[in-house]
């Protein structure tokens, strides 16, 4: 019996990659294989690294049953993330790392950064799950040396990775339909084809279809200081749809002791701005239009034992229209032309088994032109050089890589004192780890990281209230450490726990409030000082045939303003930043049944600088549950799935003025040949 | 087993996450009251302070100075007004007091709140689009909106000055004026709006346009060669206009122009920059916080002029240092009777401002915490017109 449930457990391990199947993995320092001619169909996600300090993950499954449509989503279930969501499913989406500000994440999509040189944001709501494979979330940096110079430029970073061909054996073809409706109008089909072109070269073609109207009920209710009812409206959500189209090619190929790949992006929409709610104004016709067509490359060798080289490539040229054609407003019709070209050049040498160098050198172009009134159109070139060392040992690990960044910017505007002086900063970082224990998975993890970042285009030259914006600089401290156990139990499978603590530092950070979905005032804030703590743990169980997995986080952080003394909110929270955060997921499987469920809670913030009741932004708390079913239909196989969100239709607002959907629900059919 | 408390503690987080999953109440903000000096009674017993909010942000607020307590109430509206839904609106842009109702010019809420002057209760709510300055006249009070009901070219649209029956509280015509009107002043039967064309850069209008109230139409223009951007218009007790040039921010500075509106010609260019005046006993208040986009600072500064003489008589009227401590001044207003200075400082647009009040000597007598960008100021009591 024991034999059974030990070999059940070990299959789960395998069959569910996770945070917890990963974090099982006790080699840390140990290499592994690409898994991509793995002989069974399981997503085990390639772990060609050497990190000491492993990401907060959610990969294959465990990513796919949470109640997520767009990668903004599923990030809600990570410590140290706030999300900014503008609601519903056209709403801006973009995410805070440990509240320095959503600019200083690094958004890597396969390996090389999306970057808006216009506004420093990735609206993370545009990447749906549908072909993703894994989401990881590193603080600090990726802490592996053998990458590009820009992996080491942010502060906090996110890898998204997409799901790269793989076959069972016998088979050269791999064909997914799904198809997803609901709430909102939504119809989502997507479409996706691997096909094995040769034994060392493989294509994967990727397409997806949103259409929603993204109309939504919300409720204003309040509450009269005596306790009578004071007003309780309900209204739709208008100008909020979304049509758009995303195609994606992909090949992937194998050389003795290496691998390349070619990739081609291409995102096509237009949508509604719903803008604030505010009185006497439920509605606004903002519109907004964009196409994005991204290429690139990489290549990756092992020369010899002593030197692997590893080059990125990128192009990026993206387009946005925006107008305003409100009778009550002033008209406003803007396009915008982004350009950005990227290559990046990294070389690892191995001195010893226990001693690695590591030398990046990336160079990036990023051009803005557009037709505002009486505005620049920027160009920047960034040069970046990093150097990196790693030294790995059974119980020990260290780190330390330096970054020299150099930046020119040219402008043309009359504007003089916008332009900001060339910049050349050095920033370190120091990674350690420890695991004291041979036979106890306790391990210990600490960094430090200094990092800089440049305003971006809009908040330089695009804005009325901003001017001579300096770079913002972070200062981070962490220290962590991770536990964990797998059993041999009736009931328990494996436990693991993690816990952070972090101090940092932004000086001359910039603010952004929201003056407007889309318009926003920059100001150089000054000082914050954010003091934080993380824990989250996972539990694996199992009771007979029927499967439990939990997880859960908790998040305080304490984000002061210490700008300014003689300021009467000198102290106060920043805006936005929740004291207190979690979330919860439980997920149940029986045989071929999940159920689903989380919860996501989000405390009491303001919205702007000063904490005072005017600014107060109550609590907000969501469940929401999901059900799914694998079956095989004439050889076909099959998943039906069904959510439904925010299931008690909590009114609230996560942005001030843009309310949140209540209860929704989407269904989705998909089909594998 | 030694895993139990685990369990125990486990559960133990889930209580938690279900308890507070109880639903709160959210509630109406109510005022504040700041005792903020002594008593006085003068004819004019109390004044309300617009607000004006940063957009979207919908937090346009009314406060209220009560003369007769030295009592400042921050924030009254909603207590006021509380099935009103979301609140007082969404950037407040004109506040005055007309035939014993308030009135409020809510821009980015479209409408015109009129209120009964001696409580600030809600009477009605107009509809106007875009809407900028109001003025009262007669049985009927004007608004100058930047977007007027037809336009000939949708992508530039012209502005118009509305016209509400006081008395039915409906919009009963309009007349188009220039681009993006600012304030407007009467002067016997004729009406007078600024046109700034602040949406036209660098193509700034710098037009007034003469509306006769008889007809309601548009009778004539008054162009201003070295004018841009015009903001501010006041007339003086000599039938003279008073009107405020904003520039184009980089090399044509702001500033005050005279204007005599028969002969249609500048009587003096008083080369002073005006972000906010205010007419008194012939005295003209000055504030200027002038932006320029070359340097990316800003040049404040508080004038008086003797109207009579057009020229000026105190470049800066705080004589107690105290103007080191305001740091964006954007709104003045005097009290006609004891000729107390107020100041409001908006300081940097996304906090609470101050109200500043002087003596007639430029000595601070009181300052208080505001909402967020004060800026407009109406007296309530016997005042005559």
């Amino acid at each position: 019996m024991s034999n059974l449930i030990r070999s059940f457990s070990l299959a789960l391990a395998i069959v569910m990659p996770s945070i917890q199947c990963r974090a099982q993995e006790q080699n840390d320092s140990e290499e592994f294989l690409d898994s991509i001619f793995s002989i069974q169909e399981v997503s085990i996600v390639e772990v060609k690294n050497k990190l000491i300090i492993k990401p907060q993950t959610l990969s294959g499954p465990q990513l796919h049953n949470l109640n997520s449509n767009t990668v903004a989503d599923a990030l809600r279930y990570f410590s140290g993330v706030q999300l900014k969501d503008y609601g519903g499913i056209g709403g801006i989406k973009t995410i805070n790392i440990r509240s320095m500000g959503s600019s200083h994440v690094g958004v890597f999509y396969n390996g090389i950064q999306l970057a808006n040189a216009q506004n420093g944001q990735v609206d993370l709501g545009r990447y749906s799950l549908d072909n993703i494979e894994e989401i990881s979330l590193y603080n600090g940096q990726k802490s592996e040396i053998f990458q590009t110079a820009k992996d080491f430029c942010s502060a906090s970073a996110i890898y998204i990775n997409t799901r790269r061909p793989r076959f069972k054996e016998g088979k050269n073809y791999n064909i997914v339909g799904q198809l997803k409706t609901g709430s909102f109008g939504l119809v989502n089909p997507s479409f996706l084809w691997e096909q094995k072109l040769t034994d060392h070269i493989l294509l994967s073609v990727n397409t997806e279809y949103t259409y929603a109207n993204g109309k939504y009920k919300f409720r204003y209710k309040r509450k009269a200081l005596d306790g009578s009812l004071a007003f309780d409206t309900t209204a739709t959500r208008q100008n909020g749809d979304v049509e758009a189209l995303r195609g994606e090619i992909g090949l992937y190929g194998y050389i003795p002791m290496g691998k390349w790949n070619l990739n081609g992006y291409m995102y096509i929409s237009e949508r509604g701005i719903p803008g604030a709610i505010v009185n006497n104004v439920f509605k606004h016709g903002e519109r907004q239009w964009d196409k994005t067509f991204l290429g690139q490359g990489a290549f990756e060798k092992e020369i010899s034992d002593f030197y692997k080289l590893k080059i990125n490539s990128k192009f990026t040229w993206d387009y946005s229209n925006f107008l305003r054609d409100d009778p009550k407003e002033l008209y406003l019709n803007n396009h915008y032309y982004q350009q950005e070209a990227y290559l990046s050049m990294a070389n690892l040498f191995t001195l010893k088994d226990w001693w690695e160098v590591s030398c990046a050198l990336d160079g990036q172009m990023n051009k803005l032109h557009s037709d505002v009134k009486d505005c620049t159109h920027p160009l920047r070139w960034t040069e970046m050089v990093s150097l990196a060392t790693a030294f790995n040992f059974e119980k020990f690990s260290a780190q330390a890589s330096v970054l020299g960044m150099f930046v020119q910017e040219h402008i043309d505007s009359k504007k003089a004192f916008m332009k900001s002086p060339n910049q050349s900063e050095f920033s370190p970082a120091v990674f350690l780890f420890y695991k004291p224990f041979d036979n106890i998975d306790l391990k210990f993890n600490g960094f430090y990281k200094r990092i800089f970042r440049m305003p971006t285009f809009n908040e330089m030259y695009y804005r009325d209230l901003s001017t001579n914006l300096k770079p913002e600089f972070t200062n981070q401290y962490d220290l962590g450490l991770t536990y964990n156990k797998t059993f041999s139990h009736p009931f328990f499978d494996m436990i693991s726990c993690r816990a952070d603590v972090y101090y940092n530092e932004v000086t001359d950070k910039i603010i952004a409030y929201p003056a407007g979905q889309l318009f926003w005032k920059v100001l150089n804030l000054g000082r914050v000082k954010i003091k934080g703590l993380e824990v989250s743990s996972d539990l694996m169980a199992h009771i007979r045939k029927l499967n439990l997995k939990w997880h859960v986080q908790y998040t305080f952080q304490k984000a002061q303003d210490f700008t300014d003394k003689a300021d009467d909110f000198y102290g106060d929270q920043i805006p936005y930043i929740p004291k207190h955060s979690a979330s919860t997921s439980l997920n149940l499987n029986l045989q071929n049944w999940d159920l689903n469920y989380s919860f996501i809670y989000t405390g009491e913030r303001y919205s702007a600088r000063e904490n005072i009741r005017s600014n107060f932004e109550p609590p907000w708390y969501t469940h929401d549950l999901s059900l799914s079913k694998d079956f095989t239909f004439k050889k076909v196989e099959c998943k039906v799935a069904g959510e439904l969100n925010n299931v008690f239709n909590q009114a609230y607002e996560v942005i001030h003025n843009y309310p949140m959907p209540g209860r929704n629900f989407r269904i989705s059919l998909k089909v594998k040949l | 087993m030694r895993l139990k408390p685990i369990c125990i503690l486990l559960s133990f987080v889930v209580a938690l996450f279900t308890l507070s999953s109880c639903e709160r109440e959210e509630i109406l903000i109510d005022s504040d009251a700041f005792e903020v000096t002594m008593p006085e009674f003068t004819d004019i017993d109390g004044f309300y302070l617009l607000n004006e909010g940063n957009m979207g942000e919908n937090k346009a607020s009314l406060d209220f100075f009560d003369y007769t307590k030295g009592v400042y109430y921050r924030n009254i509206y909603s207590e006021r007004n509380p099935n009103v839904v979301k609140d007082f609106g969404d950037v407040g842009n004109d506040l005055q007091i007309y035939g014993g109702r308030l009135y409020a010019v809510l821009n980015c809420s479209h409408k015109v709140e009129i209120m009964n002057a001696e409580n600030a209760v809600r009477i009605a709510k107009v509809d106007v689009p875009n809407c900028r300055y109001l003025l009262g006249h007669k049985e009927n009070v004007y608004v100058s909106s930047y977007v007027g009901p037809v336009q000939v070219d949708p992508t530039a649209p012209k502005g118009a000055v509305f016209q509400i029956d006081t008395l039915s509280m409906t919009v009963k015509g309009s007349v188009e004026v220039g681009y993006q009107p600012e304030e407007m002043t009467i002067i016997g039967n004729k009406l007078y709006v600024a046109n700034s064309g602040g949406y036209m850069a660098p193509d700034y209008d710098h037009t007034i346009s003469v509306i006769d109230l008889e007809t309601f139409s548009l009778i004539d223009v008054i162009v201003l060669d070295n004018a841009f951007n015009l903001h501010r218009l006041k007339h003086d007790s000599m039938g003279r206009l008073w009107v405020s040039s904003r520039g184009d921010y980089y090399d044509k500075h702001s500033t005050l122009l005279v204007i005599d509106p028969i002969s249609k010609s500048v009587v003096k260019d008083m080369q002073i920059p005006a972000s906010d005046l205010c007419i008194v006993d012939d005295i003209a208040y000055v504030i200027s916080n002038e932006w320029s986009n070359i340097s990316g600072d800003e040049a404040v500064s508080y004038a008086k002029i003797d109207v009579k003489t057009l020229s000026v008589i105190d470049d800066n009227f705080i004589k107690d240092g105290t103007e080191v401590t305001i740091k964006r001044p954007y709104g003045i207003m005097v009290n006609p009777i004891t000729k107390d200075i107020y100041v409001c400082d908006a300081k940097m647009y996304v906090i609470s401002g101050t109200l500043f009040c002087y003596s007639k000597d430029g000595v601070l007598k009181w300052k208080q915490k505001t909402g967020d960008i004060p800026s407009r100021i109406a007296f309530k009591g016997n005042l005559k017109k």
